[in-house]
């Protein structure tokens, strides 16, 4: 029995007015805020926070897979920076299900018929200003940790292909195209309702025998056909969150499970050029709610969201351009630079940040022991704003932070644009990205944010 | 172990210092000729011939020896480049002040110079190995401004109260600049217009930062015992000291950030070597690193010039001001003249010759007995600092 035994969402800080865009453009009307990343967020930073709160406690998996139309780079794997940064040791092999919104469904099949594997998938969406892609996206990533022991084990999967042009995208490109929407209703709702069919025949179920049914169809209009072909009840209350894209079906049916109690059946149904549909029932081992909903975040000018996207360039300050790091030295440290690695010395105890072979407090030389910070407690030391920072969203915020039984290092403070820091706030590490260099090299950081639950 | 008062004293006999400011039409070579050729006329008769070996100090203008030797057409002599951060003037002239006691040389320059406008940007842009990306990235300012919210929390004043402070600060080294023909900023500014400038950093607007500036300095060194032949009034060195300290505040939990040990051990050590036991008294006038205003302020504690938690008060006092009982800054400091790195330990050094010469106009210090020249690399917990004692008395 194979199924999903861990599962986890993470949706950035920053909102979006929707009200906002059509204001500054001046035509439509919209209602609603939209979850977007941070300016120093990625899809890859997004897996790693999902992936960490999915990995959370259990042991390793062989495999991970990991899948977005916005891969941070391309030839080179994003999945290998979410295996290390989410601490999964090298052994653990990890692959890109890079470019197609599919690529979600396709992970998470991959994994299922894998095994013990995690499947990551991530997703920012934008388009031109004023596209639908912008109004109804949203940005977010999901976990799903699959294994022998399920919170949901899986009962049955079908999947069809089709090609057709409904969306596309060039690779780097802002905007992605789409054909007309009648088009997109016709193909898409033919598909849903066979993969649909196949799936309960294999599983020999009637539709009425769903508890909850996940839908995820990045086109708006066949999602609501396809809606009224189910209860209300077993679709959920309608959300406002917007279509994640390749991480959509995640995101819906970690919501769903949340709901679910042992004994349900769920059905995710996902259809981008084709469709693919599973059937999972949740077993006794489900404990309820992950607290998978999406909480308030903070708001984000318009402005500031553009720039963020790259839509709205602003003249830089009169200092040197960002320099990369270096690939050799990124190697050598990438424990630290990666997963948060520090040396603990042997020693005395201190927790040296950056591990050094000569520890700063007793000077005892190679008495380092690896050791992750990334769950220790940790406060702010002292603090400042930064207005002449490298960063792209000034002031930075900067914090010397002391963790729990030592150990201290200054980071970027993170989801906290507009917030006032004290010292002795709690913060917790994340993922980031510092800057993308002139070379394309993307300087992947940890930093901190305001601890959850903290206000 | 210990370190030492110099066995052979040595002694300053001529030196110079170029206007500071953006030198649009003068290259690093323009300003280097200028200071040398200056310090050398300032003595009675040394020629470059004369001089035995050089040092340079640049951070960033040049590489090598060769950036002093290609402009003045010195040819085989010994020549060092130096750096060491932003104290990498005042290194220069402790290395040079070594070679000539040391008595492998008997005529020596200490040469310090900049050219910083030509980068095209705000600020500085330091010199950095290739790396993981993964060093805090804080601008200079945000680095220093660490200190404002660390020591009112240290002393339980508000950081009202220090920023009070380092406004004065900046209001008294604007004023001293105000008088000095050298400096890059000559304008007295209202405590009013500094107060009321928007944050850089921190509590840190520019008026709490020093300028990005170009601009060379030189002395001419010599034994003590031969000073005399070549002026009539030179300048002995009392005291040299260095501290460079781990560089792992940063990463100490230990740390707090308003303490600059680097800077009062450097003190120390230069106390010892030039006999002085109470500085607060004995120190007549300071030239100090103020890149920033709190670094200033917190610099009268480590230099023993104000007790403990005392500093942002006895600044406020006027203690520091040039008429005050320990004038600190009279040229007006880093803030008027801006930071060419190689050349600030220099141009510190260059006021302490003109004042006891007598020759500082209107910024003129009353007799002067000691004077004591404080000049910092790198950011708190991250530190070097240099100290020299001076005085027109041989040791």
């Amino acid at each position: 029995m194979v199924g999903i035994e861990e599962y986890a969402v993470y949706v950035p800080t920053p909102r979006l007015e929707r009200a906002a865009i059509t204001a500054a453009l001046g035509a439509g009307r919209a209602r609603g805020a939209r979850p977007v990343a941070s300016y120093d967020e990625d899809t890859t930073t997004m897996a790693v926070a999902a992936a960490r709160q999915a990995l959370a406690g259990a042991g390793p998996v062989e495999s991970l897979w990991f899948a977005t139309t916005r891969p941070a780079y391309l030839e080179k794997s994003n999945a290998s920076t979410v295996a290390v940064a989410a601490g999964l040791p090298p052994e653990t092999a990890a692959y890109d299900v890079g470019g197609a919104l599919r690529g979600g469904a396709g992970a998470l099949r991959a994994g299922l018929a894998a095994g013990a594997a995690l499947v990551v998938s991530s997703d920012v969406r934008f388009g031109l200003p004023g596209s639908a892609d912008e109004l109804g996206g949203a940005d977010a990533a999901a976990a799903f940790r699959l294994g022998p022991d399920p919170v949901a084990e899986l009962v049955g999967s079908a999947s069809i292909t089709s090609e057709f042009l409904d969306r596309w995208r060039e690779p780097g490109d802002a905007r992605t195209r789409t054909w007309e929407e009648r088009f997109g209703v016709e193909e898409y709702v033919p598909l849903v309702q066979r993969a649909v069919d196949d799936v309960l025949g294999r599983c020999e179920l009637k539709r009425e025998q769903l508890d909850h049914v996940v839908l995820s169809l990045a086109h708006p209009r066949a999602l609501g056909v396809v809606r009224s072909t189910f209860d209300a009840a077993q679709l959920g209350a309608p959300d406002d969150l917007g279509y994640a894209g390749a991480a959509d079906l995640g995101l819906r049916l970690a919501a769903a499970l949340d709901r679910a109690r042992p004994g349900q059946l769920v059905l995710a149904v996902c259809a981008a050029d084709g469709a693919d549909a599973f059937v999972f029932r949740v077993t006794e081992r489900h404990r309820g709610s992950r607290g998978s909903e999406v909480g308030a975040g903070q708001p984000v000018s318009y402005a500031d969201f553009l720039t963020w996207r790259g839509l709205l360039p602003r003249e830089p300050a009169r200092r040197p351009d960002v320099k990369p790091p270096v690939p050799p030295a990124s190697r050598r440290t990438a424990a630290w630079k990666f997963a948060f690695v520090a040396g603990r010395c042997t020693s005395c105890g201190y927790r040296n940040l950056p591990p050094r072979r000569v520890c700063l407090r007793c000077s005892a030389q190679d008495s380092c022991e690896p050791v992750s910070m990334v769950d220790v407690p940790a406060r702010v030391a002292t603090f400042t704003d930064d207005w002449l920072s490298e960063s792209v969203q000034l002031p930075a915020k900067v914090v010397a932070v002391d963790f729990e039984g030592g150990g201290r290092f200054e980071f970027e403070m993170t989801d906290a644009v507009g917030r006032e820091v004290a010292i002795g706030d709690r913060v917790q590490p994340t993922f980031r990205l510092a800057s993308i260099a002139g070379n394309g090299v993307r300087n992947y950081v940890w930093k901190v944010r305001p601890q959850e639950g903290d206000s | 172990m210990g370190t030492h008062a110099l066995t052979n004293p040595v002694a300053i006999v001529g030196m110079a210092c170029t206007r500071f400011g953006e030198h649009w039409d003068r290259s690093v070579d323009d300003l280097l000729v200028e200071a040398t050729h200056g310090a050398l006329a300032a003595t009675d008769g040394v020629t470059l011939d004369d001089v035995d070996a050089f040092w340079l100090g640049s951070m960033i203008s040049g590489v090598s020896g060769l950036t002093l030797t290609r402009p003045l057409n010195i040819s085989h002599k010994p020549v060092t480049r130096v750096e060491n951060m932003c104290a990498t003037g005042s290194e220069t002239f402790r290395n040079a002040c070594y070679a000539v006691s040391s008595g492998a040389y008997d005529v020596v320059m200490a040469v310090g110079g900049e050219k910083l406008k030509d980068a095209g940007y705000s600020g500085l842009e330091m010199p950095s190995v290739p790396n993981d990306g993964t060093a805090p990235n804080l601008s200079a300012p945000a680095m220093y401004s660490m200190i404002v919210p660390a020591y009112a929390r240290r002393y339980g004043i508000s950081e009202d109260e220090v920023k009070e402070a380092m406004t004065h600060i900046a209001w008294k080294n604007h004023g001293n600049g105000a008088l000095n023909p050298r400096a890059q900023f000559r304008k007295a500014m209202a405590k009013e217009a500094i107060a009321g400038a928007p944050a850089l950093a921190g509590r840190l607007s520019v008026f709490d930062c020093s300028g990005v500036a170009d601009g060379a300095a030189a002395a001419v060194i010599v034994r003590a015992e031969d000073a005399h032949r070549y002026s009539d009034r030179p300048l002995y060195v009392h005291a040299l000291a260095l501290d460079a300290g781990s560089g792992t505040g940063r990463n100490d939990s230990d740390y707090d950030y308003s303490e600059l040990s680097e800077a009062a051990r450097s003190s120390q050590e230069a106390y010892a070597q030039a006999g002085i036991t109470d500085p607060a008294s004995q120190i007549s006038l300071a030239e100090v690193h103020d890149c920033f205003t709190p670094t200033e302020m917190v610099l009268m504690e480590e230099l023993g010039f104000s007790e403990r938690g005392k500093a942002w008060r006895d600044v406020l006092d006027g203690r520091f001001d040039r008429d005050g009982a320990l004038p600190v800054n009279v040229d007006g400091g880093l803030k008027s003249f801006g930071h060419p790195i190689g050349a600030s330990g220099l141009r510190m050094l260059f006021e302490m010759w003109l004042q006891f010469r007598g020759e500082a106009g209107e910024r003129q210090v009353a007799d002067p007995v000691y004077g004591l020249v404080q000049n910092q690399g790198g950011s708190p917990g991250d530190l070097v600092s240099a100290v020299t004692i001076v005085s027109d008395r041989r040791p």
